[in-house]
């Protein structure tokens, strides 16, 4: 898992020092002439190899790592450290850190509503298949699923913002400091985003719904005399869940790296949207950083989703 | 069956019993008037080969066909009760209580993420208030009772720790936890080994005299019908197409099928070269039922028959001794030459 997570930075490293920008020139300026080119080249490590370059990311991840020592004005970046945007004259690991909560609590919303509409609906359909009522869900859902985000949240902005004024215009303020304003502004981007998840969701809900209840185990359950709603949810729902859950965690990890074109749509300041900032600007520490994070995501998530398993199905326990 | 039906209902007594699933190919007749009955205490054998209705007969009667789905008509009065006429609600609180059902897989039929003390103890619970520790216990004992080993240990064990014999006695636990008075077993040793088998359908008798439970036994194994079978009722085409005693059935049969049936049956004593009598041709499809008698197709004798009868009329169940009841258009002393022809073919391979 660590040297998978290696692995990714190096190459991150290694396809951003391929790129034709160059990040030093950015942070110049206008008036820029080559000294102060070169100096800021040298400030930023960029005269370094590239695996030279690697290797101070990494002894600075452990034991930090002062930027520009030569220099009157040095920057101390103490470990874990993530790396330092001379861009924004903060280090990575605090740019991140600011930004991290809105994008949870984006993530968090939009995964309980969409796993909660997707699950139920996704069992309606199935125990009306082939009925107008299984037939309309599945339409919805294709639309769902094909509708851009963008779109879907400009739309919302638009009408329900600005024609319909129901909501005020997004702003972000922490759910501790003013929830009220925080429920106004997360509502569109949740819905946003769990309409988009929750069509997938429906579709493998049902799927697997229908897959499950043609089970002989099922059969049982009836034949006992369970109620048929235990049948559904005790029975069926359970043994259906696996695929369920591998998917939810891993694209719940992956929002947690951030929701860009959401995000940005509904000005949420957010991993996502700090990403593309920082790709626009080259800034190769955040843009490193904010990669290792989302990958720790990923990772962190399948090692829960396969834990999770063992929970659901006893048969992938180990004997112990 | 029907002389019963005038001095006294029988406790269960299916009478034109059909299901039809509409489909988009058609109609398909996978039960077509069906009827018979049992008392309590009795062991009815419902034979025939795979597709002949015998499945589906038995999940009607235990109100297992979803409605959604399919027709079904006739009666199936059980212990007072039309089991056709009933709500699903009282169909379901008859189902695993005052009749039960074990299936033929036991791999699959028991859910694979409950423990199997769970499982028993949930098919209580759907019936009775009971506390939890006395449902362990009745479950505990009910193990105990089918044959497993270490009952209070293996509670807590998931299915797949089990192997197949011990998942089907654990069926029948299930199946006859709360003494259903009506047991329904589908197959149960069709995916078993042959010793195990034995053992399996032993368990079953053993446990229907102790809580004198009437029982249908539906298989295509003539031999376990042989060995427990009261009455016996032949299936083709979703028909009835013979019914009797077991002696009927073995030493009197009268339905051509039934004969054919009894010959592609291995015998032990059979001369090794000899090959097994199949019946010629394959049963035909629920979609399409042939006309008339639905076995003529693949029936050596329907040229026996004057004037076409077995192609273009039904045949109706036809008393031909008390309780045996046979659907066939051949003339009765045609049938009996039929049947002895068939029974020396059998006892001259036996030589």
């Amino acid at each position: 898992m660590v040297i998978l997570l290696l692995l990714l930075t190096l190459v991150v490293f290694i396809l951003f020092s391929l790129l034709p920008a160059d990040p030093a020139r950015l942070t110049c300026g206008k008036g820029c002439t080559p000294a102060v080119l070169e100096a800021n080249r040298h400030k930023l490590g960029l005269d370094l190899p590239v695996i030279q370059q690697y290797w101070e990311f990494m002894k600075g991840l452990f034991v930090g790592r002062i930027y520009a020592a030569d220099s009157p004005d040095p920057v101390v970046c103490n470990a874990p450290c993530l790396g330092y945007s001379f861009k924004r004259g903060e280090e990575v690991l605090v740019l991140i850190k600011d930004r991290l909560p809105a994008t949870i609590w984006l993530a968090l919303g939009a995964f309980i509503l969409w796993l909660a509409a997707g699950i139920s609906v996704g069992v309606y359909a199935a125990l009306r298949r082939g009925r107008w009522q299984d037939k309309t869900v599945m339409g919805i859902s294709l639309a769902g699923y094909s509708l851009p985000s963008f779109f879907l949240g400009l739309m919302a902005i638009f009408f329900i913002v600005i024609r319909l004024q129901l909501l005020p215009y997004p702003s972000y303020v922490s759910p501790f400091e003013n929830p009220i304003q925080f429920f106004q502004t997360m509502l569109l981007p949740w819905i946003v985003l769990a309409i988009l998840y929750a069509a997938f969701y429906m579709r493998l809900t049902r799927n697997q719904m229908l897959e499950v209840l043609g089970e002989d185990y099922i059969r049982t359950a009836r034949a006992k005399g369970l109620p048929e709603r235990i049948v559904i949810r005790k029975h069926a729902l359970r043994a259906g869940l696996t695929p369920i859950v591998t998917a939810a965690g891993l694209d719940l990890a992956g929002l947690l790296g951030g929701a860009i074109i959401t995000e940005s749509i509904f000005s949420l300041p957010g991993l996502g949207s700090l990403a593309v900032n920082s790709v626009n600007d080259a800034d190769l520490p955040v843009i490193v950083g904010i990669t290792l994070v989302t990958a720790t995501f990923i990772i962190v998530a399948n090692l829960i989703v396969d834990l999770l398993y063992a929970v659901i199905d006893p048969r992938v326990r180990l004997v112990s | 069956m029907t002389e019963h039906s005038n001095l006294r209902r029988a406790f269960l007594e299916v009478s034109d019993l059909s299901v039809q699933f509409p489909t988009e190919d058609g109609i398909v007749r996978a039960v077509d008037g069906v009827s018979f009955s049992i008392e309590r205490g009795q062991t009815l054998a419902i034979v025939g080969e795979s597709g002949s209705g015998k499945s589906v007969t038995a999940q009607a009667v235990m109100g297992l066909i979803n409605k959604r789905n399919a027709d079904v008509s006739g009666q199936a009065n059980f212990d007072g009760e039309d089991l056709v006429a009933m709500s699903d609600e009282d169909l379901r609180k008859l189902r695993g209580n005052k009749m039960s059902m074990i299936f033929q897989d036991p791999m699959s039929s028991l859910h694979p993420f409950y423990r199997i003390g769970d499982q028993l103890t949930e098919a209580i619970n759907a019936h009775q208030k009971v506390s939890k520790t006395e449902a362990r216990d009745r479950a505990i004992e009910m193990l105990h009772k089918v044959g497993i080993p270490l009952p209070a240990k293996r509670f807590d064990d998931y299915p797949h720790q089990f192997s197949g014999g011990m998942r089907q006695r654990v069926m029948i636990a299930m199946a006859l936890i709360n003494s259903p008075s009506l047991l329904i077993a589908d197959e149960p040793t069709t995916a078993l080994d042959v010793t195990v088998q034995a053992q399996i359908i032993e368990l079953i008798s053993q446990l229907q005299r102790e809580f004198d439970t009437a029982v249908i036994l539906i298989t295509h194994d003539l031999g376990i019908v042989a060995d427990v079978a009261d009455e016996v009722a032949v299936m083709y085409g979703a028909r009835v197409v013979e019914h009797g005693s077991v002696d009927d059935i073995f030493y009197h049969p009268q339905m051509p099928y039934t004969l054919g049936l009894l010959a592609s049956v291995p015998r032990l004593t059979q001369v090794r070269n000899d090959r097994l009598d199949p019946i010629p041709g394959n049963p035909p499809s629920p979609l399409r039922l042939p006309t008339g008698c639905v076995f003529h197709p693949r029936c050596v004798y329907q040229d026996e028959v004057v004037g076409d009868l077995c192609r273009t009329q039904r045949p109706d169940l036809e008393s031909v001794g008390p309780g045996h009841e046979v659907r066939c258009h051949l003339p009765a002393a045609k049938r009996q030459a039929a049947a002895e022809v068939a029974l020396a073919a059998l006892g001259r391979s036996s030589t």
